[in-house]
């Protein structure tokens, strides 16, 4: 609003040549990214709702038409593979986000300290954050492999043995691929919580130390009610984020050994894409919008977001 | 007395099974400089460990892909570039290469104009619809790309962009653009308006004055989030995979995705393009990485 009381104060100089009257300017502004989100993110969406209550498959184009809450139902009753991938689904993002932000924490707290070769070693650590999905598939697939990879010189000094893959046996594959994950998630949490630590003010901890308490007492007492809101929310960002992430586990596990590793997301790319039962797929996608928006917000009331600390 | 001699008496029995007592008189009065110190050995230790973590799977993958086929060596000596060789040529990784940077710098330009467009808008005006355009962009966060796929691909084919780049860089700026413009509009709140005001007196119009003003003073905060959306569409795999299907026109992560899919798994070619794929991003993380916190911090605190 001042700024639009400035301009009209000065209209030769604020709106000369512009062609917009200012109270157009910000639609027009806004208008791209508006019109880009509509087409390509709102439109799918409102599609995905649309076909989730219809018969659509390809391949089967005689059965196509209404379906009313047929494919819902499918899903509750009738599809074991849905609530076994929903559970490995749960598992995967409970596990990965717990696991990255207690490595990140300890990670940013560490470089954020004043040390000689603090620059490289923060460039160093936070290095993986910039690497895909498949390439850490491709990374991880050299050390897993089991005639040249890390486990054949580990078994040549007698650990482990000979000639087993990690992501062939469905009782490692689980740790094989967290483990792949966490090596390229927790930069991702220790670049935010550092960023967040260094608004921290310094006199604090000097007050606090002056006053004799302790380093573990500082921490808990000023740097995590500080980081609270950060951590709440980059978590959150984050268990989406794994949630919907399909990259590394479909093309380090494909979802397998004996489908011990498909999550949600990966069912439907597979009943969709390669089923093509876009019905189906469909509803699935609606289902889990729905718990991802649930769980969202039972978190952030839980976590009390933003609230007074 | 008995005070003094007690302590002389700790005092003698201290070094036999205590012997750092020396050096440590002069660290703490390095600590009364400054408070918070921490001994050396409680960061250069983990943080070792944690850089092994890091640092050998990198090492894993650059041994592979420069040390002879078949050789179980693991010093990468003598090195061979016949996998580069091989990979570039025969795999067509020169192409996808190609590929990869057209998408990444076209949905960087397109992703940068976008947001700032749409950035200052949010940070300069007060509109109607501002509140709700605000809401739909934080939304958008929780919409994944994956399972957007089956309608994505549809209207590709409509458009009749089914195996041009082009459908992928609008997949990519559209999944970039939230962020990009909450973290922009957050920069530009943190320019003071009178900066701009002043330009307007001096009879600059609106863009002329953003131009000259406000565009300089974003340089950190542009480079973050362009670099981001760079980042992120040379790494992205999903929409390149569904959207081309003709060989000559896929991308980087699509030419991994065969060759870790091949019957045959060659290693020493999938360790080359692992660093083929890997090169772009390290130089361009190693150059923005010191933005990246104050970009990211500067978008937080008033974003």
């Amino acid at each position: 609003m001042a700024q639009a009381a400035a301009v009209a104060k000065q209209p030769r100089a604020g709106r000369r040549r512009t062609g917009a009257e200012p109270r157009r300017l910000p639609y027009l502004l806004i208008a791209p990214a508006g019109l880009l989100m509509l087409g390509f993110i709102a439109y799918p969406v409102l599609s995905v709702f649309y076909y989730s209550l219809q018969h659509y498959n390809v391949t089967k184009p005689w059965k196509n038409g209404y379906a009313g809450f047929e494919n819902f139902t499918r899903i509750f009753t009738e599809d074991p593979l849905f609530w076994s991938t929903l559970g490995f689904s749960a598992k995967w993002v409970v596990v990965e986000v717990t696991l990255q932000l207690a490595l990140g924490l300890v990670l940013a707290l560490l470089v954020n300290q004043t040390f000689v070769g603090r620059g490289i070693a923060r460039a160093l650590v936070f290095s993986p954050w910039a690497v895909s999905g498949v390439l850490t598939t491709t990374i991880w697939m050299l050390l897993y492999n089991p005639s040249t990879g890390m486990s054949r010189y580990l078994a040549d000094v007698g650990i482990g043995t000979y000639g087993t893959s990690v992501l062939s046996d469905t009782g490692t594959v689980f740790w094989a691929a967290v483990l792949a994950e966490l090596w390229r998630g927790v930069p991702f949490f220790a670049i935010l919580i550092l960023a967040d630590l260094q608004s921290i003010p310094k006199d604090l901890y000097e007050a606090a130390s002056v006053d004799g308490a302790s380093r573990l007492r500082q921490f808990f007492h000023i740097t995590l009610p500080h980081l609270k809101d950060a951590i709440i929310l980059s978590t959150l960002l984050r268990a989406v984020w794994e949630f919907n992430n399909v990259d590394l586990l479909y093309t380090l596990t494909g979802g397998g050994p004996a489908g011990v590793t498909t999550t949600l997301p990966l069912m439907i790319a597979n009943t969709g894409i390669e089923g093509h039962d876009f019905g189906y797929a469909s509803a699935l996608t609606t289902v889990a919008f729905v718990i991802l928006l649930f769980c969202s917000i039972l978190y952030l009331r839980l976590s009390k977001f933003g609230g007074d600390r | 007395m008995t005070a003094a001699l007690a302590e002389k008496g700790t005092r003698a029995r201290v070094p036999a099974h205590d012997t750092p007592a020396p050096p440590a008189a002069p660290r703490r009065r390095k600590r009364e400089r400054a408070f918070d110190d921490v001994p050396r050995w409680q960061i250069y230790l983990p943080l070792a460990l944690y850089l092994l973590f890091t640092l050998v799977p990198f090492y894993w993958m650059l041994l592979f892909a420069v040390r002879p086929a078949g050789s179980t060596s693991l010093v990468p000596w003598p090195v061979t570039f016949e996998h580069f060789e091989k990979v570039w040529n025969e795999r067509s990784f020169g192409v996808f290469f190609q590929n990869s940077m057209l998408v990444g710098v076209a949905t960087l330009v397109a992703t940068t104009v976008v947001a700032l467009a749409g950035g200052y808008a949010l940070a300069r005006f007060d509109f109607r619809i501002k509140n709700g355009f605000m809401l739909a962009l934080l939304c958008s966060q929780f919409i994944p790309g994956a399972l957007m796929l089956v309608p994505l691909f549809e209207i590709f084919r409509n458009l009749q962009m089914i195996n041009s780049l082009g459908s992928v860089v609008i997949a990519e700026t559209v999944f970039q653009l939230p962020l990009s413009i909450i973290l922009i509009s957050g920069f530009i709140k943190n320019v003071p308006v009178s900066l701009e005001e002043a330009a307007w007196v001096d009879g600059c119009t609106r863009f002329r004055a953003f131009r000259a003003v406000v565009l300089p003073l974003l340089r950190p905060g542009l480079i973050a989030v362009g670099s981001f959306a760079f980042v992120h569409s040379w790494n992205h795999f999903l929409f390149a995979l569904m959207f081309l299907s003709e060989q000559d026109k896929q991308t980087i992560p699509v030419g991994l995705n065969t060759l870790i899919g091949a019957d045959s798994v060659d290693l020493g070619a999938l360790a080359a393009g692992g660093v083929i794929a890997a090169v772009p991003v390290v130089i361009v993380f190693a150059f923005i990485q010191k933005w990246l916190i104050t970009g990211f911090s500067a978008g937080a605190v008033k974003g």
